[in-house]
Protein backbone atom coordinates (compact mmCIF):
# COMPACT_ATOMS: atom_id res chain seq x y z
CA UNK A 1 0.00 0.00 0.00
CA UNK A 2 1.57 3.03 -0.98
CA UNK A 3 -0.26 5.49 1.38
CA UNK A 4 0.37 5.84 4.70
CA UNK A 5 -2.26 6.52 7.51
CA UNK A 6 -1.82 9.89 8.11
CA UNK A 7 -2.72 10.99 4.20
CA UNK A 8 -5.17 8.43 4.26
CA UNK A 9 -6.68 10.15 7.39
CA UNK A 10 -6.42 13.41 5.90
CA UNK A 11 -8.48 12.35 3.10
CA UNK A 12 -10.70 11.01 4.34
CA UNK A 13 -11.99 13.81 6.95
CA UNK A 14 -12.28 16.07 3.58
CA UNK A 15 -14.78 14.26 2.44
CA UNK A 16 -16.66 12.91 5.41
CA UNK A 17 -19.24 15.68 5.36
CA UNK A 18 -20.79 16.80 8.86
CA UNK A 19 -24.81 17.64 9.63
CA UNK A 20 -26.36 20.40 8.47
CA UNK A 21 -26.59 22.49 11.74
CA UNK A 22 -28.30 25.51 10.41
CA UNK A 23 -31.54 22.90 9.97
CA UNK A 24 -31.01 19.95 12.57
CA UNK A 25 -30.67 22.40 15.53
CA UNK A 26 -33.87 24.27 14.66
CA UNK A 27 -35.63 21.18 14.53
CA UNK A 28 -33.91 19.96 17.57
CA UNK A 29 -35.31 23.01 19.24
CA UNK A 30 -38.63 23.27 17.70
CA UNK A 31 -39.75 19.15 18.30
CA UNK A 32 -37.73 19.32 21.94
CA UNK A 33 -39.74 22.14 22.81
CA UNK A 34 -43.16 20.86 21.20
CA UNK A 35 -42.90 17.95 23.78
CA UNK A 36 -41.86 19.94 26.57
CA UNK A 37 -44.82 22.18 25.62
CA UNK A 38 -46.81 19.36 25.74
CA UNK A 39 -45.64 18.55 29.15
CA UNK A 40 -46.87 21.99 30.73
CA UNK A 41 -49.86 21.62 28.63
CA UNK A 42 -50.58 18.22 30.41
CA UNK A 43 -49.49 19.60 34.24
CA UNK A 44 -52.09 22.64 34.03
CA UNK A 45 -55.26 20.54 33.07
CA UNK A 46 -53.79 17.85 36.11
CA UNK A 47 -53.83 21.16 38.15
CA UNK A 48 -56.60 23.27 36.50
CA UNK A 49 -58.86 20.12 36.10
CA UNK A 50 -58.70 17.37 37.93
CA UNK A 51 -57.35 19.03 41.39
CA UNK A 52 -54.02 18.19 41.83
CA UNK A 53 -51.59 19.59 44.08
CA UNK A 54 -48.30 20.45 41.59
CA UNK A 55 -46.26 17.49 42.70
CA UNK A 56 -48.83 14.50 41.85
CA UNK A 57 -49.42 16.50 38.79
CA UNK A 58 -45.85 16.98 37.95
CA UNK A 59 -45.98 12.87 38.17
CA UNK A 60 -48.97 12.14 36.45
CA UNK A 61 -47.17 14.25 33.82
CA UNK A 62 -44.06 12.36 33.54
CA UNK A 63 -46.54 8.75 33.27
CA UNK A 64 -48.45 10.32 30.50
CA UNK A 65 -45.56 11.01 28.58
CA UNK A 66 -43.97 7.69 29.41
CA UNK A 67 -46.84 6.25 28.04
CA UNK A 68 -47.22 8.46 24.59
CA UNK A 69 -44.04 7.67 23.85
CA UNK A 70 -44.12 4.07 24.58
CA UNK A 71 -47.34 3.91 22.35
CA UNK A 72 -45.69 5.69 19.45
CA UNK A 73 -42.72 3.19 19.65
CA UNK A 74 -44.38 0.79 19.34
CA UNK A 75 -46.80 2.00 16.14
CA UNK A 76 -42.94 2.75 15.15
CA UNK A 77 -43.96 6.54 14.77
CA UNK A 78 -41.41 7.77 17.67
CA UNK A 79 -38.25 7.02 15.43
CA UNK A 80 -40.13 8.89 12.32
CA UNK A 81 -40.17 11.96 14.75
CA UNK A 82 -37.03 11.00 16.66
CA UNK A 83 -34.90 11.08 12.97
CA UNK A 84 -35.53 14.63 12.85
CA UNK A 85 -35.83 15.94 16.41
CA UNK A 86 -32.30 14.74 17.65
CA UNK A 87 -31.32 15.75 20.87
CA UNK A 88 -34.98 17.02 20.79
CA UNK A 89 -36.29 13.70 21.44
CA UNK A 90 -33.82 12.02 23.06
CA UNK A 91 -33.45 14.38 26.15
CA UNK A 92 -36.72 14.43 27.22
CA UNK A 93 -38.16 11.68 29.28
CA UNK A 94 -39.71 10.88 26.30
CA UNK A 95 -36.59 9.47 24.72
CA UNK A 96 -35.63 7.59 28.00
CA UNK A 97 -39.48 5.70 27.08
CA UNK A 98 -38.11 4.88 23.75
CA UNK A 99 -34.85 3.16 24.80
CA UNK A 100 -36.53 1.01 26.93
CA UNK A 101 -39.42 0.07 25.00
CA UNK A 102 -37.77 0.11 21.62
CA UNK A 103 -35.46 -2.85 22.53
CA UNK A 104 -37.86 -4.61 24.39
CA UNK A 105 -39.53 -4.63 21.20
CA UNK A 106 -36.87 -5.52 19.17
CA UNK A 107 -35.54 -8.47 21.48
CA UNK A 108 -39.23 -10.16 21.79
CA UNK A 109 -38.50 -12.56 18.73
CA UNK A 110 -35.94 -13.88 21.43
CA UNK A 111 -38.55 -14.83 24.00
CA UNK A 112 -39.75 -13.22 27.42
CA UNK A 113 -37.14 -13.99 29.40
CA UNK A 114 -33.98 -14.00 27.33
CA UNK A 115 -35.17 -11.43 25.00
CA UNK A 116 -37.31 -8.57 26.26
CA UNK A 117 -35.96 -9.01 30.07
CA UNK A 118 -32.32 -9.43 29.24
CA UNK A 119 -32.41 -6.55 26.23
CA UNK A 120 -34.85 -4.35 27.75
CA UNK A 121 -32.15 -1.91 29.40
CA UNK A 122 -29.29 -2.68 26.71
CA UNK A 123 -29.63 1.17 26.16
CA UNK A 124 -30.87 2.35 28.89
CA UNK A 125 -28.93 0.45 31.23
CA UNK A 126 -25.63 2.88 31.71
CA UNK A 127 -27.99 6.08 32.03
CA UNK A 128 -29.73 4.23 35.22
CA UNK A 129 -26.46 3.19 36.37
CA UNK A 130 -24.57 6.07 36.39
CA UNK A 131 -27.28 8.07 37.25
CA UNK A 132 -28.03 6.23 40.57
CA UNK A 133 -24.13 6.28 41.08
CA UNK A 134 -24.32 9.85 40.92
CA UNK A 135 -26.88 10.10 43.25
CA UNK A 136 -25.74 8.13 45.33
CA UNK A 137 -22.11 10.28 45.59
CA UNK A 138 -23.89 13.00 45.73
CA UNK A 139 -25.55 12.16 48.65
CA UNK A 140 -22.70 10.97 50.51
CA UNK A 141 -21.23 14.21 50.11
CA UNK A 142 -24.51 16.04 51.10
CA UNK A 143 -24.51 13.80 53.97
CA UNK A 144 -20.97 14.86 55.20
CA UNK A 145 -21.54 18.39 54.09
CA UNK A 146 -24.45 18.33 57.33
CA UNK A 147 -21.87 17.92 59.54
CA UNK A 148 -20.15 20.90 59.22
CA UNK A 149 -22.91 23.36 58.01
CA UNK B 1 -6.21 -23.83 -16.21
CA UNK B 2 -6.54 -21.42 -13.41
CA UNK B 3 -2.62 -19.60 -13.41
CA UNK B 4 -1.43 -17.87 -10.76
CA UNK B 5 -0.17 -14.83 -12.01
CA UNK B 6 1.06 -12.61 -8.77
CA UNK B 7 0.39 -11.02 -5.84
CA UNK B 8 -2.99 -12.73 -5.46
CA UNK B 9 -4.23 -12.32 -9.22
CA UNK B 10 -5.57 -15.76 -10.56
CA UNK B 11 -6.17 -15.69 -14.50
CA UNK B 12 -8.47 -17.92 -15.48
CA UNK B 13 -7.45 -19.38 -18.85
CA UNK B 14 -10.19 -22.03 -19.04
CA UNK B 15 -12.57 -20.04 -18.70
CA UNK B 16 -15.50 -19.65 -16.66
CA UNK B 17 -19.24 -18.73 -17.29
CA UNK B 18 -21.75 -17.22 -15.04
CA UNK B 19 -24.50 -19.29 -16.77
CA UNK B 20 -27.46 -18.30 -14.26
CA UNK B 21 -27.87 -15.25 -12.15
CA UNK B 22 -30.94 -13.77 -9.78
CA UNK B 23 -31.72 -10.94 -6.96
CA UNK B 24 -34.25 -10.67 -4.77
CA UNK B 25 -35.17 -7.64 -2.87
CA UNK B 26 -36.55 -5.64 -0.38
CA UNK B 27 -39.74 -2.74 -1.19
CA UNK B 28 -37.04 -0.05 -0.88
CA UNK B 29 -34.88 -1.48 -2.85
CA UNK B 30 -37.48 -2.29 -5.23
CA UNK B 31 -38.89 1.56 -5.02
CA UNK B 32 -34.90 2.11 -6.17
CA UNK B 33 -33.46 3.32 -9.46
CA UNK B 34 -32.61 -0.37 -10.64
CA UNK B 35 -36.05 -1.56 -9.36
CA UNK B 36 -37.07 -2.87 -13.10
CA UNK B 37 -33.91 -4.96 -12.77
CA UNK B 38 -34.80 -7.58 -9.76
CA UNK B 39 -36.27 -10.98 -10.21
CA UNK B 40 -38.07 -10.45 -6.81
CA UNK B 41 -39.09 -7.76 -4.80
CA UNK B 42 -40.77 -8.22 -1.69
CA UNK B 43 -44.01 -6.60 -0.26
CA UNK B 44 -42.49 -5.73 2.92
CA UNK B 45 -39.76 -6.43 5.29
CA UNK B 46 -40.72 -9.70 6.87
CA UNK B 47 -41.39 -12.08 3.93
CA UNK B 48 -44.55 -13.68 5.69
CA UNK B 49 -41.88 -14.65 8.47
CA UNK B 50 -41.81 -14.11 12.75
CA UNK B 51 -38.45 -12.42 12.47
CA UNK B 52 -35.96 -10.47 10.50
CA UNK B 53 -33.33 -13.26 10.44
CA UNK B 54 -35.82 -16.01 9.10
CA UNK B 55 -36.72 -12.73 6.52
CA UNK B 56 -33.22 -12.98 5.45
CA UNK B 57 -32.80 -16.48 5.06
CA UNK B 58 -35.84 -17.23 3.16
CA UNK B 59 -34.59 -13.98 0.73
CA UNK B 60 -31.42 -15.67 0.49
CA UNK B 61 -33.41 -19.28 -0.43
CA UNK B 62 -35.43 -17.07 -3.24
CA UNK B 63 -32.40 -15.94 -4.76
CA UNK B 64 -31.06 -19.65 -5.13
CA UNK B 65 -34.55 -21.05 -6.33
CA UNK B 66 -34.74 -18.33 -9.06
CA UNK B 67 -31.22 -18.25 -10.31
CA UNK B 68 -31.97 -22.20 -10.73
CA UNK B 69 -34.82 -22.27 -12.46
CA UNK B 70 -33.80 -18.98 -14.67
CA UNK B 71 -30.91 -21.53 -16.00
CA UNK B 72 -33.12 -24.52 -15.74
CA UNK B 73 -31.22 -25.91 -13.26
CA UNK B 74 -32.18 -28.51 -10.43
CA UNK B 75 -30.53 -27.72 -6.89
CA UNK B 76 -28.92 -31.50 -7.33
CA UNK B 77 -26.88 -30.27 -10.92
CA UNK B 78 -24.41 -27.56 -8.26
CA UNK B 79 -21.69 -29.23 -7.15
CA UNK B 80 -20.65 -26.67 -4.18
CA UNK B 81 -22.73 -23.43 -2.89
CA UNK B 82 -20.22 -20.69 -1.74
CA UNK B 83 -22.49 -18.50 0.59
CA UNK B 84 -22.03 -15.62 3.17
CA UNK B 85 -24.16 -13.00 4.68
CA UNK B 86 -23.73 -10.19 7.82
CA UNK B 87 -25.10 -12.05 10.87
CA UNK B 88 -23.05 -13.84 13.59
CA UNK B 89 -21.78 -17.34 12.85
CA UNK B 90 -22.94 -16.53 8.90
CA UNK B 91 -26.87 -17.91 10.26
CA UNK B 92 -28.74 -16.31 7.24
CA UNK B 93 -26.86 -18.44 4.49
CA UNK B 94 -27.11 -21.41 6.47
CA UNK B 95 -30.69 -21.48 7.68
CA UNK B 96 -31.51 -19.68 4.10
CA UNK B 97 -29.61 -23.50 2.27
CA UNK B 98 -30.54 -26.13 4.69
CA UNK B 99 -32.86 -27.55 3.19
CA UNK B 100 -31.14 -27.25 -0.48
CA UNK B 101 -28.50 -30.67 0.42
CA UNK B 102 -25.86 -29.04 -1.54
CA UNK B 103 -22.26 -29.10 -0.20
CA UNK B 104 -21.83 -25.71 1.30
CA UNK B 105 -19.10 -23.64 2.30
CA UNK B 106 -19.88 -20.61 3.94
CA UNK B 107 -17.99 -17.58 3.86
CA UNK B 108 -17.50 -14.45 5.83
CA UNK B 109 -16.00 -11.33 3.83
CA UNK B 110 -18.73 -9.26 4.98
CA UNK B 111 -20.27 -6.43 2.63
CA UNK B 112 -17.25 -8.23 0.27
CA UNK B 113 -18.22 -11.43 0.46
CA UNK B 114 -20.20 -11.42 -3.27
CA UNK B 115 -17.07 -10.95 -5.21
CA UNK B 116 -15.69 -13.65 -2.34
CA UNK B 117 -17.76 -16.27 -3.67
CA UNK B 118 -17.71 -15.46 -7.02
CA UNK B 119 -14.44 -15.26 -7.02
CA UNK B 120 -14.36 -19.15 -5.47
CA UNK B 121 -17.33 -20.01 -7.63
CA UNK B 122 -15.30 -18.84 -10.28
CA UNK B 123 -11.58 -20.64 -9.89
CA UNK B 124 -13.51 -24.12 -9.52
CA UNK B 125 -15.53 -23.75 -12.68
CA UNK B 126 -12.40 -22.92 -14.52
CA UNK B 127 -10.48 -25.94 -12.46
CA UNK B 128 -13.47 -28.21 -13.42
CA UNK B 129 -13.87 -29.06 -10.25
CA UNK B 130 -17.74 -29.84 -10.55
CA UNK B 131 -20.62 -28.85 -13.32
CA UNK B 132 -21.83 -26.03 -11.55
CA UNK B 133 -21.40 -23.85 -8.41
CA UNK B 134 -23.30 -21.08 -6.60
CA UNK B 135 -21.97 -17.69 -5.50
CA UNK B 136 -24.80 -16.31 -3.04
CA UNK B 137 -25.03 -13.51 0.00
CA UNK B 138 -27.73 -11.57 1.77
CA UNK B 139 -28.31 -8.63 4.01
CA UNK B 140 -31.02 -7.40 5.18
CA UNK B 141 -31.44 -4.41 6.91
CA UNK B 142 -33.26 -4.98 10.05
CA UNK B 143 -31.53 -8.29 10.72
CA UNK B 144 -28.18 -5.89 10.79
CA UNK B 145 -29.62 -3.03 12.44
CA UNK B 146 -30.36 -5.24 15.67
CA UNK B 147 -26.93 -6.98 15.60
CA UNK B 148 -24.51 -3.89 14.75
CA UNK B 149 -26.39 -0.86 15.44
CA UNK B 150 -29.80 -0.28 17.62
CA UNK B 151 -33.45 -1.56 17.72
CA UNK B 152 -35.50 -0.12 14.91
CA UNK B 153 -37.81 1.57 16.85
CA UNK B 154 -35.16 3.25 18.57
CA UNK B 155 -35.22 6.96 17.51
CA UNK B 156 -31.17 7.35 17.05
CA UNK B 157 -29.84 9.87 14.41
CA UNK B 158 -27.58 8.68 12.09
CA UNK B 159 -24.46 10.44 10.77
CA UNK B 160 -24.21 11.83 6.76
CA UNK B 161 -21.75 9.31 6.71
CA UNK B 162 -23.14 6.60 7.90
CA UNK B 163 -25.03 3.84 4.58
CA UNK B 164 -28.02 2.19 4.02
CA UNK B 165 -28.44 -1.81 5.02
CA UNK B 166 -29.52 -3.03 2.08
CA UNK B 167 -32.78 -6.07 2.23
CA UNK B 168 -31.32 -7.93 -0.71
CA UNK B 169 -30.06 -11.03 -1.89
CA UNK B 170 -28.03 -11.88 -5.04
CA UNK B 171 -26.78 -15.59 -6.70
CA UNK B 172 -24.25 -16.40 -9.17
CA UNK B 173 -23.82 -19.96 -10.55
CA UNK B 174 -21.09 -20.38 -12.58
CA UNK B 175 -19.76 -23.33 -14.85
CA UNK B 176 -17.16 -23.94 -17.31
CA UNK B 177 -16.47 -21.84 -20.02
CA UNK B 178 -19.60 -21.41 -21.94
CA UNK B 179 -21.05 -18.58 -22.70
CA UNK B 180 -21.08 -15.01 -21.90
CA UNK B 181 -20.43 -13.08 -19.02
CA UNK B 182 -17.10 -15.32 -18.40
CA UNK B 183 -15.32 -14.76 -15.40
CA UNK B 184 -11.72 -14.13 -16.62
CA UNK B 185 -9.47 -13.13 -14.05
CA UNK B 186 -9.97 -12.84 -9.91
CA UNK B 187 -7.60 -10.98 -7.51
CA UNK B 188 -7.81 -11.77 -3.44
CA UNK B 189 -8.03 -8.82 -1.36
CA UNK B 190 -5.23 -8.25 1.46
CA UNK B 191 -6.76 -6.75 4.96
CA UNK B 192 -6.07 -3.06 4.45
CA UNK B 193 -6.45 -0.89 7.63
CA UNK B 194 -6.34 2.57 7.33
CA UNK B 195 -6.68 3.34 10.56
CA UNK B 196 -10.53 4.41 10.46
CA UNK B 197 -11.93 3.94 13.87
CA UNK B 198 -15.86 5.42 12.86
CA UNK B 199 -17.77 2.57 12.52
CA UNK B 200 -20.87 4.90 10.73
CA UNK B 201 -17.88 5.73 8.06
CA UNK B 202 -17.74 2.45 6.25
CA UNK B 203 -17.21 3.79 2.88
CA UNK B 204 -13.84 5.48 4.48
CA UNK B 205 -13.20 2.13 6.33
CA UNK B 206 -13.26 0.54 3.36
CA UNK B 207 -12.09 2.66 0.41
CA UNK B 208 -8.19 1.78 1.22
CA UNK B 209 -8.60 -1.34 0.19
CA UNK B 210 -10.81 -1.03 -2.76
CA UNK B 211 -7.65 0.99 -3.84
CA UNK B 212 -5.24 -1.61 -3.10
CA UNK B 213 -6.69 -4.54 -5.06
CA UNK B 214 -8.21 -2.42 -7.73
CA UNK B 215 -4.48 -1.08 -8.66
CA UNK B 216 -3.08 -4.19 -7.97
CA UNK B 217 -5.20 -6.19 -10.06
CA UNK B 218 -4.85 -3.73 -12.81
CA UNK B 219 -1.50 -3.70 -12.32
CA UNK B 220 -0.61 -7.33 -12.50
CA UNK B 221 -3.49 -8.15 -15.18
CA UNK B 222 -1.11 -4.80 -17.09
CA UNK B 223 -4.10 -2.92 -17.41
CA UNK B 224 -5.65 1.05 -17.36
CA UNK B 225 -8.83 2.25 -16.59
CA UNK B 226 -9.47 2.43 -20.09
CA UNK B 227 -9.53 -0.94 -20.65
CA UNK B 228 -12.79 -1.07 -18.80
CA UNK B 229 -16.48 -0.40 -19.55
CA UNK B 230 -17.23 -0.03 -15.92
CA UNK B 231 -15.45 -0.58 -12.47
CA UNK B 232 -17.94 -1.12 -9.93
CA UNK B 233 -17.18 -0.80 -6.21
CA UNK B 234 -19.42 -2.48 -3.98
CA UNK B 235 -20.63 -0.52 -1.48
CA UNK B 236 -17.94 2.50 -0.69
CA UNK B 237 -21.19 4.93 -0.72
CA UNK B 238 -20.63 8.37 -1.47
CA UNK B 239 -17.92 9.00 1.16
CA UNK B 240 -15.55 5.99 0.10
CA UNK B 241 -16.37 6.91 -3.43
CA UNK B 242 -14.86 10.44 -3.08
CA UNK B 243 -11.61 9.26 -0.99
CA UNK B 244 -10.94 6.10 -3.90
CA UNK B 245 -11.28 8.95 -6.49
CA UNK B 246 -8.92 10.89 -4.67
CA UNK B 247 -6.33 7.58 -4.09
CA UNK B 248 -6.23 7.45 -7.70
CA UNK B 249 -6.19 10.84 -8.87
CA UNK B 250 -3.01 11.67 -6.27
CA UNK B 251 -1.37 8.69 -8.15
CA UNK B 252 -2.21 10.23 -11.51
CA UNK B 253 -5.29 7.78 -12.63
CA UNK B 254 -8.55 9.06 -13.46
CA UNK B 255 -10.84 6.29 -12.42
CA UNK B 256 -14.10 8.67 -12.05
CA UNK B 257 -15.39 8.15 -15.73
CA UNK B 258 -15.73 4.45 -15.49
CA UNK B 259 -16.02 4.05 -11.81
CA UNK B 260 -19.54 3.22 -10.21
CA UNK B 261 -20.55 2.24 -6.81
CA UNK B 262 -23.23 -0.55 -6.36
CA UNK B 263 -24.32 1.76 -2.96
CA UNK B 264 -24.50 4.96 -4.97
CA UNK B 265 -26.42 2.89 -7.76
CA UNK B 266 -29.17 0.75 -5.40
CA UNK B 267 -30.97 4.04 -3.89
CA UNK B 268 -31.93 7.15 -4.94
CA UNK B 269 -30.42 9.28 -2.28
CA UNK B 270 -32.42 12.47 -3.01
CA UNK B 271 -35.75 10.58 -2.55
CA UNK B 272 -34.39 7.59 -0.31
CA UNK B 273 -33.19 8.86 2.75
CA UNK B 274 -30.08 6.38 3.01
CA UNK B 275 -27.65 9.20 3.79
CA UNK B 276 -24.17 7.97 2.36
CA UNK B 277 -25.58 5.11 0.35
CA UNK B 278 -25.72 1.03 0.17
CA UNK B 279 -24.36 -1.18 1.88
CA UNK B 280 -24.63 -4.85 2.86
CA UNK B 281 -23.68 -8.09 1.13
CA UNK B 282 -26.82 -7.91 -0.85
CA UNK B 283 -26.34 -4.71 -1.75
CA UNK B 284 -23.17 -5.53 -4.47
CA UNK B 285 -24.91 -8.91 -4.81
CA UNK B 286 -28.08 -7.70 -6.32
CA UNK B 287 -26.57 -4.71 -8.20
CA UNK B 288 -24.60 -7.62 -9.77
CA UNK B 289 -27.03 -10.32 -10.63
CA UNK B 290 -29.93 -8.01 -11.51
CA UNK B 291 -27.83 -5.35 -13.54
CA UNK B 292 -24.00 -5.84 -14.04
CA UNK B 293 -24.50 -9.24 -15.47
CA UNK B 294 -27.54 -8.93 -17.33
CA UNK B 295 -25.99 -5.89 -19.08
CA UNK B 296 -22.72 -8.03 -20.35
CA UNK B 297 -24.98 -10.29 -21.93
CA UNK B 298 -26.81 -8.39 -23.15
CA UNK B 299 -23.64 -7.23 -24.51
CA UNK B 300 -24.15 -3.13 -23.42
CA UNK B 301 -20.78 -3.94 -21.25
CA UNK B 302 -17.64 -5.59 -22.48
CA UNK B 303 -14.74 -5.44 -20.12
CA UNK B 304 -15.70 -5.02 -15.93
CA UNK B 305 -13.87 -5.14 -13.05
CA UNK B 306 -16.56 -5.91 -9.83
CA UNK B 307 -14.78 -5.31 -6.57
CA UNK B 308 -17.22 -5.63 -3.64
CA UNK B 309 -15.98 -4.04 -0.20
CA UNK B 310 -16.31 -4.91 2.46
CA UNK B 311 -15.55 -3.99 6.76
CA UNK B 312 -14.19 -6.74 9.29
CA UNK B 313 -15.19 -5.41 12.09
CA UNK B 314 -17.33 -6.71 14.86
CA UNK B 315 -19.35 -4.60 17.62
CA UNK B 316 -17.04 -5.78 20.08
CA UNK B 317 -14.01 -4.80 18.37
CA UNK B 318 -15.08 -1.46 17.88
CA UNK B 319 -16.26 -1.03 21.29
CA UNK B 320 -12.64 -2.33 22.81
CA UNK B 321 -11.28 0.88 20.66
CA UNK B 322 -9.96 -0.74 17.68
CA UNK B 323 -9.76 0.22 14.00
CA UNK B 324 -11.99 -1.03 11.31
CA UNK B 325 -9.77 -3.56 8.90
CA UNK B 326 -10.92 -2.89 5.16
CA UNK B 327 -10.86 -5.96 2.19
CA UNK B 328 -11.81 -5.86 -1.31
CA UNK B 329 -11.63 -8.56 -3.80
CA UNK B 330 -11.64 -7.92 -7.21
CA UNK B 331 -13.32 -10.19 -9.99
CA UNK B 332 -12.82 -8.98 -14.03
CA UNK B 333 -15.82 -10.36 -16.05
CA UNK B 334 -16.35 -10.17 -19.93
CA UNK B 335 -18.79 -10.91 -22.87
CA UNK B 336 -15.33 -11.81 -24.55
CA UNK B 337 -12.88 -14.57 -24.04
Amino acid sequence: MDISKKEYEQTAKKHAGSSKLYITLPKAFLIGGAICCLGELFLNIYQRYAGLDFDTAAAYTSITLVFLSALFTGFGWYEKIAKHGGAGTLVPITGFANAVVSPALEFKTEGYVLGTGAKMFVIAGPVIVYGISAAFIYGIIYYIYGFFA
Amino acid sequence: MAQFIKDGTVLLNNGASACSYAAAVGKMEGDGPLGHCFDYISDGAELGEKTWEKAESKLQQYAFEIALGKGKLQKQDISVIFAGDLLNQCTGSAYGLRDSEVPFIGLYGACSTMAESLMLASVCADMRLGRYFAAITSSHFCSAERQFRFPINYGGVRPPTAQWTATASGCCITKPCDKPPYIKAVTAGKITDMGIKDANNMGAAMAGAAYDSLSRHMENMKRTPDDYDAIFTGDLGQVGTDILHELFEKRGVDITQVHKDCGLMLYDREKQDVHAGGSGCGCSASVLCGHILPQIAAGELHNVLFAATGALMSTTMSQQGESIPGISHVVEISDNI
